[in-house]
């Protein structure tokens, strides 16, 4: 695939953005604030001027939603990112409402199903009621949980001060449990003259069953029947982890099925405006553990867009060589993960360990840590690749993947038993991929062939020959025989990183751990193994970030599991959630 | 362990015999039999569940320490290996799961965030340590600790049950079967049981906070 | 319809291969594949075939000399085995330290109450520690750097005061030799230069 040169032309999110605010005078106005992007739509015209945007200006894909809490103007506003599944830049708009409680904005999820669940992580820690929404309820916290924890008048139980660094760690640091701060003694906090003793659980379950599709009691004889409800998770070992699905069945049949998450809600975001910006870095490798080194690259990619500075040619090459053996790596474990889920216990996933581990050893060499690699900095990365592991990496990108990717194709892609459990399973439609904000794998099975490499390219990847892997049944056969093909693809970007990859300095800028970030937002996106990993990032000129949030491809991807799941049997269902590929620390964050 | 270790002092065994036959008290027998196959739950958290998983597989395989069979139902597993943060919301989940393990069992608190909050413990929804609420045996640091420092804990572990005697185990002792912890529910914040008194006079104080005066004097 | 079962047969021979892989390798290697530093080496190289498990503890992966364990303070040795702490609580791996987890009480001079520095307390609480690294990589006096040591399971908590935090300088450069001679080539020319200045200027 060959693009074309470049043209000179204006940005065109501009000029699209230009054309709404003259179909809608008035009500759409240019975001002036210094440092900020994109168009505010007053809240009475936003489905409106949204639909206009999805169908006029071909904008199809609702990226990221957010909310921001501007708490000095009183104001709370939600910014979407839109964007054409043809590649190109964003069309960011925003709407705002005042801060008083109630807060109301109307929901979106009418043009695009993609905001359903990010709308609904949005009431649960900013407390926007979305009007319209078909299921607003709480999603990361428990329903009965008391405020809405991204607000920035709410404080967390072991508050200690507003930013990092904390005050009480040094001159005068002198060690605290924080338990022993606190009023509860734990990290708890409970309102004045609460008394645990009269309270009574409300069902937390309660409004969870009742989303549930209700099912007709009387079958087609006349015999009335009852649906089973069953829960898979929150420990469950087909579910990744610590998600929980509530699936209602009619026999083996799913009727209707509700994600449930929030159970490894950490509090990313919270913890995140308190840091520094760069000590956001190595809690982004806690995002999707098993792609520490993609996470870093999106982070430090909104940062160096804010701070508006150049990699190091040098870092860029090892930021593509990281990125791809990564993305080689996560391939290779969900398949064999897959293959678990699918009863075909251990074999597969055993093979896909040893080539892991094979390249986690390069990430703890060059790194410092397997899983953590803390490894990119803001202009660069750390350090760069020692000589011997340089060679390694050779070796195993010239002399030994392409083998074992070979391998597991013939281990398992004509295996019978594992094509009939994949082909036809799970169909997800080009359209509604689309309309339910997919990204990654799971959209270019569906066969639309949209990727951030080639769509929006950042890095060095415009330098770079690959195909963009695409197949066209949106089944679960084609959602693993694209992992396979992204592999090959990687390892032809990588050996052509390895190939060019020029001398010289890994740093563009001195290193230094207060990196002096200029007010403004920015939104940096790569293209993750799991699809579209976004950092949206608000800064106010202050050492720590205003707002720091992560779109997150696993959370928004399941977004159309109920669609996928619907009819077909309860087993396929740890299939197809398996093929979604979640993992647990990007979904709750 | 080989027959030798296995042999008590003070038993001569012949040389020739020494690979088949072992005299022993039944401590040491009983130790071993648990020692060998500690069947941990397969129950993974965040981040350390991935290593627990590599510790699982190919390069590591706890096999070598019987401890291959991870059991997906807690009545069948003896050692709770608390990979990863524990938050509040899955808290009652894991309280649950260890009441339904049968004793002996054990609990193995795997990585910074199990073990103290780790670097999540400023948050609003995580808990500071598994240990608040269940007797954790053996703690191992590390963010995520490697495969190899997870084995080593479980070595650990291992040596902490050959101390044991069946004289004093609690399992054996009079008293309920099992260790149960109160399962903590999800009220407007998260309610330990256990400390409900505590609690209401916490909050009636800070309803009616008392004179200043008589804070310092108290 | 094609023959059912060839595209099993075709995976079946994939794991013979490896099965028989397995013996091949072992005999090739005849008792020098376990238990030995080139064994282990091999089973962790592009050629690795057959059984790959090292067989901890018995067997060790080697360390890599930028492997990040738990962070520990640096002290030099005098020639009379006093300890000379190179921290100076300049406070920057606190402030750096992403989840906060080091407390340090900077020390005062006993008689005029004067700050000197030098930490009088100094904590990591190692159940909050993310291994991040920053501690070290900020650090301007070299007085912290990271662990290699991961076998620290224990049967309690682990915080950490300075009495355990500290290690010779010795040992530093035993786990990170690369990157301890950089650092002392660094602080020599440093320290000529200063002493080139001063002889200038006197």
């Amino acid at each position: 695939m060959t693009t074309p040169a470049p043209v000179e032309i204006q940005d065109p999110a501009a000029i699209a953005g230009q054309k709404l605010a003259e179909k809608f005078p008035g009500a759409v106005t240019a975001d002036e604030r210094p440092g900020y992007t994109g168009w505010m739509i007053a809240p009475e015209k936003l489905i409106e001027a949204a639909t206009y945007i999805r169908d006029q200006l071909g904008y199809d894909l609702l990226s990221s939603v957010t909310g921001v809490d501007y708490i000095a103007e009183e104001k709370m506003e939600v910014v979407y990112h839109a964007y054409k599944t043809t590649g190109g830049p964003a069309l960011v708009f925003k709407t705002q409402a005042a801060r008083v409680d109630p807060i109301r904005l109307p929901s979106l999820t009418c043009v695009w199903e993609g905001a359903d669940l990010q709308e609904r992580e949005i009431w649960d820690l900013y407390g926007i009621r979305f009007e319209g929404h078909p299921d607003l309820r709480r999603i990361l916290m428990w329903e009965g949980f008391e405020g809405h924890p991204m607000r920035k008048d709410w404080k967390e139980a072991f508050y200690d001060d507003e930013v990092k660094p904390y005050k009480s760690r040094w001159p005068e640091g002198r060690h605290v449990f924080a338990e022993n701060r606190t009023a509860f003694g734990d990290n708890v906090s409970f309102a004045a003259g609460f008394d645990p003793e009269k309270w009574t659980a409300t069902d937390p379950e309660e409004a969870l069953y009742a989303s549930l599709k209700k099912y007709k009691t009387e079958d087609k004889d006349g015999i009335p029947t009852d649906h089973i409800l069953v829960n898979l998770g929150p420990q469950h070992p087909s579910t990744h982890g610590v998600f929980r699905a509530v699936v209602m069945l009619d026999g083996e049949n799913v009727v209707s099925l509700k994600p449930v998450m929030g159970y490894l809600h950490r509090n990313h975001e919270k913890i995140g405006e308190r840091n520094t910006f760069l000590q956001n870095m190595p809690y982004t490798d806690r995002l999707d553990y098993f792609n520490s080194m993609s996470n870093n690259w999106g982070y430090s990619l909104a940062i160096e867009k804010l701070m508006g500075i150049q990699v190091a040619e040098r870092a860029e090459y090892i930021r593509v060589i990281m990125a791809e053996l990564s993305r080689i790596q996560n391939h290779l474990i969900l398949i064999g993960m897959l293959m678990n889920d699918l009863g075909a216990y251990f074999t597969p996933a055993l093979y896909a360990f040893e080539e892991r581990e094979l390249i986690l050893d390069i990430f703890e060499a060059v790194g410092g840590s397997r899983m953590m690699c803390n490894y990119h900095r803001f202009g660069g990365v750390v350090r760069d690749i020692p000589e011997e592991w340089m060679k390694k990496i050779h070796g195993l990108v010239f002399d030994r993947l392409s083998a074992k990717i070979d391998e597991f194709d013939r281990l398992l892609t004509e295996n019978e038993l594992f094509v009939s459990r994949l082909k036809g399973i799970g169909y997800l439609s080009p359209e509604d991929a689309i309309r339910t904000s997919m990204t990654g794998p799971m959209l270019r099975a569906s066969g639309i062939p949209y990727d951030i490499r080639r769509a929006d390219p950042y890095g060095v990847y415009d330098r770079f020959d690959f195909n963009v892997a695409v197949r066209y049944n949106g089944d679960l056969y084609d959602r693993y025989l694209i992992r396979i093909d992204e592999m090959r693809e990687s390892l032809k970007i990588l050996e052509q990183a390895l190939k060019q990859i020029p001398a010289g300095p890994v740093m563009s800028v001195k290193p230094t751990y207060q990196a002096k970030v200029p007010a403004g937002e920015a939104y940096g996106r790569i293209e993750s193994p799991k699809g579209e990993l976004g950092f949206y990032v608000v800064s106010n000129g202050k050492p720590n970030p205003y707002r720091y949030h992560v779109r997150a491809p696993s959370f928004i991807n399941l977004t159309s599991l109920e669609m996928t799941c619907v009819n077909q049997k309860i087993a396929d269902f740890v299939a197809i959630l398996g093929a979604v590929d979640i993992v647990l620390g990007e979904l709750d964050r | 362990m080989t027959p030798n270790e296995l042999n008590s002092p003070g038993y001569d065994v012949p040389e020739e015999l020494q690979n088949v036959v072992a005299i022993t008290t039944l401590d040491k027998i009983y130790n071993f039999g648990r020692r060998s196959s500690l069947w941990p739950m397969m129950f993974g958290l965040a981040c350390c569940a991935i290593e627990m998983i590599a510790a699982q597989a190919s390069r590591y395989d706890l096999a070598r320490f019987g401890m291959e069979v991870m059991r997906p139902s807690p009545r069948q597993s003896d050692v709770m290996l608390v990979a990863g943060t524990v938050t509040k919301k899955m808290l009652p989940v894991i309280v649950r799961l260890y009441n339904q393990m049968a004793e002996p069992k054990y609990v193995v608190s795997m990585g910074a965030c199990a073990s103290g909050g780790g670097p999540f413990k400023e948050g609003y929804n995580v808990v500071a340590g598994i240990d608040k609420y269940l007797p954790v045996d053996v703690y191992v640091p590390g963010c995520p600790p490697t495969p190899q420092a997870l084995v080593y804990g479980l070595i650990k572990l291992q040596e902490k049950i050959d101390k044991q005697s069946l004289k004093t185990v609690r399992w054996y002792q009079k008293g309920p079967d099992s260790v149960e912890v109160p399962i903590p529910m999800l009220g407007p914040d998260l309610i330990d049981p256990r400390r409900i008194p505590e609690i209401k006079a916490k909050a009636a104080e800070l309803a009616n906070p008392p004179a200043p005066v008589e804070e310092s004097a108290a | 319809m094609e023959t059912y079962g060839k595209g099993i047969l075709k995976g079946l021979v994939v794991t013979a291969k490896r099965f028989f892989n397995t013996y091949i390798e072992d005999l090739k290697w005849w008792g020098k594949r376990y238990h030995t530093a080139e064994g282990i080496a091999h089973r962790s190289s592009k050629d690795a075939k057959g059984i790959f498990t090292v067989q901890y503890p018995e067997e060790k992966l080697p360390v890599p000399e930028e492997y990040r364990a738990n962070p520990f303070l640096i002290y030099d040795e005098g020639e009379n085995g006093e300890r000379d702490i190179r921290c100076t609580a300049c406070g920057i791996c606190a402030k750096a330290c992403p989840p906060q987890c080091i407390w340090i009480v900077r020390g005062s001079d006993p008689e005029t109450g004067k700050p000197v520095a030098k930490p009088s307390e100094f904590y990591i609480d190692f159940d909050i520690c993310m291994n991040c690294g920053f501690c070290a990589e900020y650090c301007p006096f070299d007085a912290i750097k990271m662990d290699h040591d991961y076998e620290i399971a224990s049967y309690g908590r682990n915080l950490t005061d300075m009495d355990e935090l500290l290690k010779p300088a010795k040992y530093y450069a035993e786990i990170r030799p690369l990157n301890y001679a950089l650092e002392e080539a660094a602080r020599a020319e440093k320290a000529a230069a200063k002493a080139a200045r001063a002889a200038a200027a006197g």
